[in-house]
C-alpha cells in the first residue's frame, strides 16, 4: 500500500502550492547562484538609484534660473567642455568598467557549478508541456514525467535542455536564470535549491498560443524524500485494484489515450503527450495551469480545448461512466 | 525681389489639384505626410495596446482569446517599432533637411515620394491581415522555427515577412536618398562642422539602415523561402538553424534601436539650445558621440541572445561592447545638461517635452545597462523588465522628443503655433501617465512575470502591479490624445507663428512660416553654425542670407563639395511626376500576388517593375545629370 501511504504527503505538497500567493520574484532568491545573481541586481540597483538622482539634481538645479522671455534675448556661447568630458566620460567609464568587472565573477560562479553534478537530468520544451528524464542506476533505463521536477536539496544538478519543436526558456526565477530551449542544440545547465520548498516556474520565450499557460513547478526535498520519491516513479505501474480502476484501465487503451501517452507496464507507449505513469503524484495538470484533483482531471480528459485552447489534446467525447473510470483510473496511478 | 519669388513660384509650385498632389515631389509635403501617416500608425499600434492592458488590468482575464492576444501584441510591437517609430524620424527629416541645409530639396525628389509611396502602401499590405483576421501572431522578433510553416500554416507571418521586405525598400531608398543630400545639396559654406546636429544623427541612422536592413531583408526573404517554397534554412529537422534567425535579427534589431532614438536625441539637440539661449555645449563631442553610436551599434546584438548557450567569452566580450556604448550616450546627455548650466533656460512645452525626455532616458539607459550584465540578464530577460526597458527608451527617447520637436517645428510646418497652454497639460499627463504605466513593469520583472503571456493567475502575486500598469496606460493615452486634438485645433485657429517665433539659430527659421515651395528665394552662404545668432555671437564671418543665387531658370539648387561645401555646380531637380506613385503601385501588386501566390500576376507586376525603373532612369536634362 505505498499509495495511500505517500499520498497525505502529496495532499499536502498541493496545499502548499495552493498557498503559494508570494511572487516568484528573482530577487528573493533560495538558492546560491540565485542569490549571487540577487546580490548583483541589487548593486545594480543601488547604484542606478544614486546616478538617477545626481542627474536630476543636475538636471534641475539650472532650472531654478529662468528667464520668462524668448524673443531677442541674448544669446551667449562657449563652455561646459569639461562638465562633458567628466561627467559624460570619465565618470561613466569608471562606474562601467567596475559594474563589468565585478559581474564577472558572478558569471563564473553561476554559468556551471563548482563541482561536477552527481545527478542529471533532461528537460524537453513541448508545446506547451515540459517533459523531464531521469537516469537511474541502470543506464538504460530512464523514468520520464513532466511539468514537475524534484530534487534533493543542497545538491548541484546538472540540466541537459532541448527542445522537441519551437523555442522554449526554462525559468525557475527563485533558483536559477534562464536557459533557452532550441531545437537542433543540446545547452547545459545546472539547478540548485537550498531551502526545501516548491518553486514556480515558466516558459520565458514565446512559444505560440498557449506560452502564458507553459508552468513547471521544482520540488526541492531531502535527499531522503527525494530518493523515495524516485523509487516510486521507477516503479511500472501494477494491476487495477477496483472495478473502477480497471473499467478506467481499460477505457485509457481502448479509446485515443494510448495513441499519444505511455503508461509504463501496460500497452500504452504513446509519446506526443507526457508520460502518465504516476500522473497522480503530480501537483498540477496542463503544466501547471490547474491542481491535480478529480474535478479539474475530469474537466481535463472531457474538455482540454476549452480549458487550454489550442492544445494538442483532443477533445474526447467520454460517457460519464467511462470519464469518471477515466479519471479515477489516472488518480489512481501514483 | 518680388519677380525672383514670383518666377520661383512657378517653377516649383504644385498645383492644387488630385493629379498635383498624387504627384508632388516637394520634401515638405513629403515630410508632413510621413509625420501624419506615422501619427495614424502610432495610434492603430496605441488602440492594440490599450486592449491588451485591458486584458492584462486583473488576474485570468479571458475576454480576449490567445490567439486574439498574440495578434495584437506582435501587431503592437510591429507597428510601433517599424511603422512608427523610424518613418516619424524620417518625416522631421524630409521636412527638415533641406531647410536646414539651405537647399531647394532633397538630393531625389522623385526618390523621396517613392520611399513615401512604400511605407504608406507597405502599412495598408500589413493591415490587409486585419480584414482576413490572419494578423501575424509570432511576435515581432518572430523567432524561427514558430513562424514556419508546420506551426504556423496561415497567412499571418507571411504578411509579417513580405510586409517588412515591402518597408525595407521605402527604408532603405529613403536612407540613401538622405546620404546624397547630406554630402552634396548643402548652402555653399555649411561645411561638414557646421551641420546641425540633427543632421549629424539623421546622417548616421541613414549609414546604419544601409548597413543593418540588408540583415532583416535575408532573413524575411529566407523565411518566405521556407514557408512557401519549401527550404529550410530555419527548420532545425531538416538541417537549418533556429539561432541563424536569431542573429540576422538582432544583427538588424539592434543598429534598429539606435536608428529610432539618435535623430530623436537629435531633436533634442536641436531645442535644447534654442531655449537655453546658447549654441549647443560640446558640439564636437555631440556629433562625435553619434556617429560612434551607430557604429558601436553594430557591435552588441548578442545581448539580446544571453540565454540562448553561448561560451561565456563570447557572451563577455558583447557584454563589454554594450556597456562601452554607454559612454556616447552619457557625452550627449552631459552635453545637455552642460548646456543647461551655462544658461538660463526659457521654459516653452517643447523644452518641457525635452526635460521630460532627458529623466526618462536617463531611466531607460541605467535599466538597459543592468541587461548588459551578462548574468542578472539572465534573469532579466524576457520579462516585464525588458517590457519597461523598452518603452522607456522607445518612449523615452523617440515619442517624447519627437512630440516636443512637433511642438517645436508646427509653427515653421504650418504657419501657427500649437496651444501653450493645452500643451503644458499634454506634457504632464504624457510624463505622468509614462511613469505610472511603465514603471511598475520593471517590478513585475522583478517578481518574475514573463513577456508575451495573454492571461496570469491570481496566485502569482502580480496583481497590483498589472492594474496600475494598465491604469497609468490609460492615461498616457489620454495624454497622446491631447497631442491630437491641439494639432487639429491649432492647425485652424492657432496664433499666427512669425518666421522664427522662438527665436532660434538654424537655416530653417530663417524662411516665412510655412516656407514658400522653393524654400529659399536666396540660396544661402553660411559662414557659422547659428547663422541666425550672428548678430549677438559675433562669429569672425557673417553668413549671407539676403544675397546670393537666385537660380530662377528651372529647378535648380546648388551642388557642393562633400566636406566643405564650396559651390561646385548647378543642380537640376526633378518636376513632379505621377512616376513614384506608380512605381510602389506596381510592387504593391507584386506584395499581394507573393502572398497569395498568383505566379502569373507576380511576373507580370516584375516585368512593369522593369519598364517603369527604365522610364525612371531616362535622362531628363542629359546636359546637367538627373537630380
Amino acid at each position: 500500500m505505498t499509495g495511500s501511504r505517500r499520498r497525505p504527503g502529496s495532499m499536502l505538497l498541493l496545499l502548499m502550492l495552493a498557498a503559494c500567493v508570494q511572487a516568484p520574484s528573482f530577487m528573493r532568491p533560495a538558492s546560491e547562484p540565485a542569490h549571487r545573481i540577487a546580490v548583483l541586481g541589487w548593486w545594480l540597483i543601488a547604484i542606478a538609484t544614486i546616478v538617477f538622482v545626481v542627474v536630476m539634481v543636475l538636471l534641475l538645479v539650472p532650472l531654478m534660473h529662468r528667464r520668462q522671455e524668448i524673443a531677442h534675448a541674448d544669446v551667449h556661447g562657449g563652455g561646459g567642455e569639461r562638465m562633458i568630458l567628466i561627467g559624460g566620460a570619465l565618470i561613466p567609464a569608471i562606474i562601467l568598467i567596475a559594474v563589468f568587472l565585478f559581474s564577472l565573477p558572478t558569471l563564473s560562479a553561476t554559468i556551471t557549478p563548482s563541482s561536477r553534478p552527481r545527478y542529471t537530468i533532461e528537460v524537453s520544451g513541448h508545446q506547451w508541456w515540459w517533459e523531464v528524464t531521469y537516469h537511474t542506476a541502470d543506464p538504460s533505463f530512464r523514468v520520464t514525467t513532466a511539468n514537475e521536477i524534484h530534487i534533493p536539496v543542497g545538491e548541484d544538478i546538472g540540466v541537459r535542455v532541448n527542445s522537441r519543436d519551437v523555442a522554449h526558456s526554462f525559468w525557475v526565477p527563485e533558483l536559477q536564470g534562464k536557459i533557452d530551449l532550441i531545437p537542433g542544440q543540446t545547452n547545459t545547465f545546472w539547478l540548485r535549491a537550498d531551502k526545501p520548498g516548491i518553486y514556480r516556474g515558466q516558459c520565458a520565450e514565446y512559444c505560440g498560443m498557449q506560452h502564458a499557460h507553459m508552468g513547471v513547478v521544482v520540488v526541492a526535498q531531502s535527499a531522503a524524500q527525494y530518493a523515495d520519491w524516485l523509487r516510486g516513479q521507477e516503479a511500472p505501474v501494477t494491476a487495477p485494484r477496483t472495478t473502477d480502476d480497471s473499467l478506467g484501465a481499460q477505457a485509457f487503451q481502448r479509446g485515443a489515450c494510448s495513441l499519444c501517452h505511455t503508461i509504463r507496464g501496460t500497452d500504452a507507449h504513446g509519446v506526443l503527450g507526457p508520460d502518465l505513469t504516476h500522473v497522480g503524484s503530480r501537483l498540477t495538470l496542463a503544466a501547471g495551469m490547474i491542481p491535480n484533483t478529480r474535478g479539474h482531471l475530469q474537466g481535463w480528459i472531457a474538455n482540454a480545448q476549452g480549458v487550454k485552447p489550442g492544445v494538442a489534446m483532443p477533445t474526447l467525447y467520454l460517457d460519464a461512466t467511462s470519464l469518471q473510470a477515466l479519471a479515477a483510473y489516472l488518480e489512481s496511478l501514483r | 525681389m518680388a519677380s525672383i519669388a514670383a518666377r520661383l513660384d512657378e517653377e516649383w509650385r504644385t498645383p492644387h489639384s488630385l493629379y498635383g498632389e498624387l504627384s508632388t515631389v516637394d520634401h515638405k509635403k513629403i515630410g508632413k505626410r510621413y509625420l501624419v501617416t506615422a501619427f495614424v500608425f502610432l495610434i492603430i499600434g496605441g488602440l492594440e495596446a490599450a486592449l491588451m492592458r485591458a486584458q492584462l488590468i486583473g488576474p485570468n482575464e479571458r475576454w480576449l482569446s490567445p490567439d486574439q492576444y498574440n495578434q495584437l501584441f506582435t501587431m503592437h510591437g510591429t507597428t510601433m517599432i517599424f511603422w512608427y517609430a523610424s518613418p516619424v524620424l524620417s518625416g522631421f527629416s524630409n521636412y527638415l533637411w533641406p531647410l536646414m541645409l539651405g537647399s531647394r530639396d532633397m538630393a531625389f525628389p522623385r526618390v523621396n515620394a517613392l520611399s513615401y509611396w512604400t511605407f504608406l502602401f507597405s502599412g495598408l499590405f500589413l493591415y490587409t491581415s486585419l480584414f482576413l483576421g490572419q494578423m501575424p501572431d509570432r511576435g515581432w522578433f518572430a523567432y524561427a522555427p514558430l513562424t514556419e510553416l508546420q506551426y504556423s500554416p496561415a497567412l499571418n507571418m507571411d504578411f509579417y515577412a513580405l510586409g517588412l521586405l515591402f518597408l525595407t525598400i521605402s527604408t532603405t531608398i529613403g536612407a540613401i536618398n538622405f546620404v546624397a543630400t547630406a554630402f552634396s545639396v548643402r548652402a555653399p559654406g555649411m561645411s561638414i562642422n557646421r551641420l546641425p546636429i540633427f543632421i549629424w544623427s539623421t546622417l548616421t541612422t541613414s549609414f546604419s539602415m544601409i548597413f543593418a536592413l540588408p540583415a532583416l531583408s535575408v532573413a524575411c526573404v529566407y523565411l518566405w523561402f521556407d514557408r512557401r517554397l519549401g527550404m529550410h534554412f530555419f527548420d532545425p529537422a531538416q538541417g537549418g538553424s533556429a539561432m541563424l534567425w536569431q542573429h540576422l535579427f538582432w544583427v538588424f534589431g539592434h543598429p534598429w534601436v539606435y536608428i529610432i532614438v539618435l535623430p530623436a536625441m537629435g531633436i533634442a539637440s536641436m531645442v535644447i539650445p534654442t531655449f537655453c539661449r546658447r549654441p549647443i555645449a560640446g558640439y564636437t563631442y555631440v556629433a562625435l558621440a553619434t556617429v560612434s553610436t551607430g557604429v558601436l551599434g553594430f557591435g552588441v546584438w548578442v545581448h539580446h541572445m544571453f540565454a540562448t548557450g553561448l561560451p561565456p567569452l563570447s557572451m563577455t566580450f558583447f557584454s563589454g561592447a554594450s556597456m562601452t556604448i554607454v559612454i556616447p550616450s552619457a557625452v550627449s546627455l552631459f552635453a545637455w545638461l552642460a548646456t543647461l548650466w551655462g544658461s538660463k533656460p526659457v521654459i516653452r512645452t517643447p523644452m518641457l517635452f525635452m526635460l521630460g525626455f532627458i529623466c526618462l532616458f536617463v531611466i531607460g539607459g541605467l535599466s538597459g545597462v543592468a541587461t548588459a550584465v551578462v548574468p542578472y540578464d539572465w534573469q532579466l530577460t524576457d520579462t516585464y523588465f525588458i517590457v519597461a526597458h523598452i518603452h522607456y527608451v522607445l518612449i523615452g527617447i523617440n515619442l517624447f522628443p519627437v512630440i516636443g520637436g512637433l511642438y517645436y517645428w508646427f509653427p515653421k510646418m504650418t504657419g501657427r503655433m500649437l496651444d501653450e497652454r493645452l500643451g503644458r497639460w499634454n506634457f504632464w499627463v504624457m510624463f505622468i501617465g509614462m511613469n505610472v504605466g511603465f514603471f511598475p513593469m520593471h517590478i513585475a520583472g522583478l517578481l518574475g512575470m514573463p513577456r508575451r503571456i495573454y492571461t496570469y493567475d491570481g496566485s502569482m502575486g502580480w496583481n497590483t502591479v498589472n492594474l496600475v500598469t494598465s491604469l497609468g496606460a490609460y492615461l498616457f493615452a489620454i495624454g497622446v490624445l491631447m497631442f491630437v486634438w491641439n494639432v487639429i485645433k491649432s492647425r485652424v485657429r492657432g496664433a499666427i507663428a512669425a518666421g522664427n517665433p522662438w527665436d532660434a539659430s538654424t537655416l530653417e527659421w530663417s524662411t516665412s512660416s510655412p516656407p514658400p515651395e522653393y524654400n529659399f528665394e536666396v540660396i544661402p552662404t553660411v559662414r557659422s553654425r547659428d547663422p541666425l545668432w550672428e548678430d549677438r555671437l559675433e562669429p569672425p564671418e557673417q553668413s549671407s542670407l539676403r544675397e546670393g543665387p537666385t537660380l530662377t531658370d528651372g529647378r535648380l539648387t546648388v551642388q557642393s563639395a562633400p566636406l566643405d561645401a564650396d559651390r561646385v555646380r548647378l543642380l537640376h531637380m526633378s518636376e513632379d511626376t505621377l512616376l513614384p506613385l506608380i512605381v510602389a503601385l506596381v510592387m504593391l501588386a507584386l506584395f499581394y500576388a507573393l502572398l497569395f501566390r498568383i505566379w502569373g500576376l507576380a511576373l507580370a507586376a516584375a516585368v512593369m517593375l522593369g519598364v517603369a525603373t527604365a522610364w525612371w532612369l531616362w535622362p531628363q536634362h542629359p546636359e546637367h545629370g538627373e537630380g
